[in-house]
């Protein structure tokens, strides 16, 4: 479980964050989602420290992560998979050697544990035998992928996802969704998912805050999507006319 | 100044945190292929020339016939090691090594792949620059050792080729007075200026922000402050050592 709060993140004299306070529970979805430029990627950076923000805290289970010793950061760090807008995959290894990279860096792990891993990973992923593949060689979604495999290759705790859907087609985001939902079932992760993308919404959105103008206005899950009650939160999710006809059905 | 400061914190990062000797030892080795061997062509070919010009040049100075032409390949020997080979190698390093490095991590950055070792906790600095300075510190003084030769080398058959001396006048003077302190000079002068310019075309690369231009402006700043950096510790070095 994750728990943060007061979060304020200033830039400048433009206030990101005000005071953004919650919990990500294990085993489930957690989603942070809003219209672009309201701070979501910000707070996502300031939980995994990759962002100091100016006021608050984060707590890992019980550790509080933003004041902590290089130390304790560093073994916190390493609970956490991250994967990133863009896969963030390092362009001159190979998809083997992106999804081992944790494993070498981080383990003392003989060599055919570590292919093991590896394998099992990618197959979880559904890219078994893409190993020699290059980045550039692979498409968006298999960069997500990938990305997935290395955040989980090292048995992580907590498990980020910043935008995971950007760029991909509706079908290949749905599988993105599916698999961020059943990896997170499956290994107990706390998992943080930022996006705007109303599908992952609608499909994984077990526990959902939604930030406006760097508030948290509406939290809640997508049961309870229909009557928030929160203007600005209908304005952001029955945006298109899909949605406003889905709203009337209902 | 502001710079300054967050240079010296950047340095000072390198040695916190580090993972394994195993770690660093096999991206030290895989630095110093890219950093040394993939430097070896240029710098073999600049050195040779420089040394081949070097010598005409002298010699179409020197008309005296007062001044015997040993003294041609003796002032092509001080040339090579006190400047020629440590300064002048050392400004096409920081145009060839240093834009590479820069423009390197500067993708790296804007791609998020120095976040992506950061969220594993690992210490990017350290991981990612630290090998590329040692590389640097093994591989240039060796490149400026080859400079030399090579100066002395093209000077030789340029010398020789166009009968402006002959072979055994040309060994005399490399070989007439030798100080050998000149050669610690140029060693000393070679690991400065290896560390400039890795430690500062690094600290550019690691702090880009934006997009592709700016990868391109990183690079660039790199290699102009490397060379100004290698000139201002040429001098200084020139003034405390000489």
């Amino acid at each position: 479980m994750i728990k943060i709060e007061n979060i304020k993140k200033s830039f400048g004299d433009k206030d990101v964050l005000k005071g953004i306070s919650g919990t990500f529970e294990k085993g489930k979805p957690n989603l942070i989602i809003g219209s672009s430029g309201t701070g979501k990627s910000v707070l996502l950076k300031c939980i995994v420290g990759l962002i100091k923000p100016d006021d608050g805290f984060v707590y890992y289970k019980h550790n509080e992560f933003t004041h902590a010793s290089r130390d304790l950061k560093t073994e916190i760090r390493r609970e956490i998979g991250m994967l990133f807008q863009g896969g963030a995959l390092f362009d001159s290894k190979t998809v083997e050697e992106n999804v081992m990279f944790p494993l070498n860096v981080l383990t003392t792990m003989p060599e055919d544990e570590k292919l093991d891993r590896v394998n099992f990973c990618l197959k979880r992923v559904g890219l078994e035998n893409q190993n020699k593949k290059m980045p550039s060689e692979v498409s968006g979604g298999m960069k997500k992928r990938v990305g997935i495999a290395r955040a989980i290759v090292n048995d992580s705790n907590y498990l980020f996802c910043d935008e995971p859907n950007s760029g991909l087609d509706p079908q290949t985001s749905i599988l993105i969704d599916e698999l961020i939902a059943e990896i997170t079932e499956e290994y107990e992760t706390t998992t943080v998912v930022v996006t705007h993308d109303m599908n992952s919404v609608l499909g994984i959105g077990e526990n959902i805050m939604f930030l406006y103008e760097g508030h948290k206005l509406w939290e809640g899950n997508k049961n309870e999507i229909m009557d928030s009650g929160v203007k600005e939160f209908d304005d952001f999710v029955f945006a298109n006319k899909v949605m406003r006809k889905l709203k009337k059905l209902d | 100044m502001e710079t300054l400061g967050k240079y010296f914190i950047f340095l000072g990062s390198l040695f916190v945190n580090r993972e394994t000797f195993k770690t660093y030892f096999k991206l030290t080795i895989d630095e110093c292929i890219s950093v040394g061997i993939g430097s070896v062509s240029l710098v073999s070919l600049v050195a040779f020339f420089m040394g081949a010009v070097t010598t005409i040049q002298t010699a179409y100075n020197l008309i005296s016939p007062l001044i015997p032409d040993y003294v041609i390949s003796l002032v092509v020997r001080d040339m090579t090691i006190l400047e020629l080979a440590p300064t002048i190698i050392g400004v096409i390093f920081a145009g060839k090594v240093g834009s590479s490095m820069a423009s390197g991590l500067g993708t790296m950055r804007i791609s998020e792949q120095i976040d992506a070792l950061e969220v594993m906790g690992i210490n990017a600095t350290s991981y990612l620059v630290l090998p590329k300075i040692l590389a640097c510190l093994l591989m240039y003084p060796m490149l400026v050792i080859l400079a030399g030769l090579l100066a002395i080398l093209g000077g030789y058959l340029a010398g020789v080729l166009t009968g402006v001396i002959t072979p055994q006048e040309y060994i005399y003077g490399i070989r007439f007075e030798f100080n050998e302190y000149t050669v610690t000079f140029a060693l000393i002068k070679s690991f400065v200026f290896a560390f400039l310019v890795s430690s500062i075309s690094s600290f550019r690369g690691f702090y880009t922000t934006g997009g592709a231009v700016e990868v391109g402006q990183s690079s660039t700043a790199a290699v102009t402050q490397s060379v100004i950096a290698i000139l201002l510790a040429d001098y200084l070095l020139a003034q405390l050592l000489l």
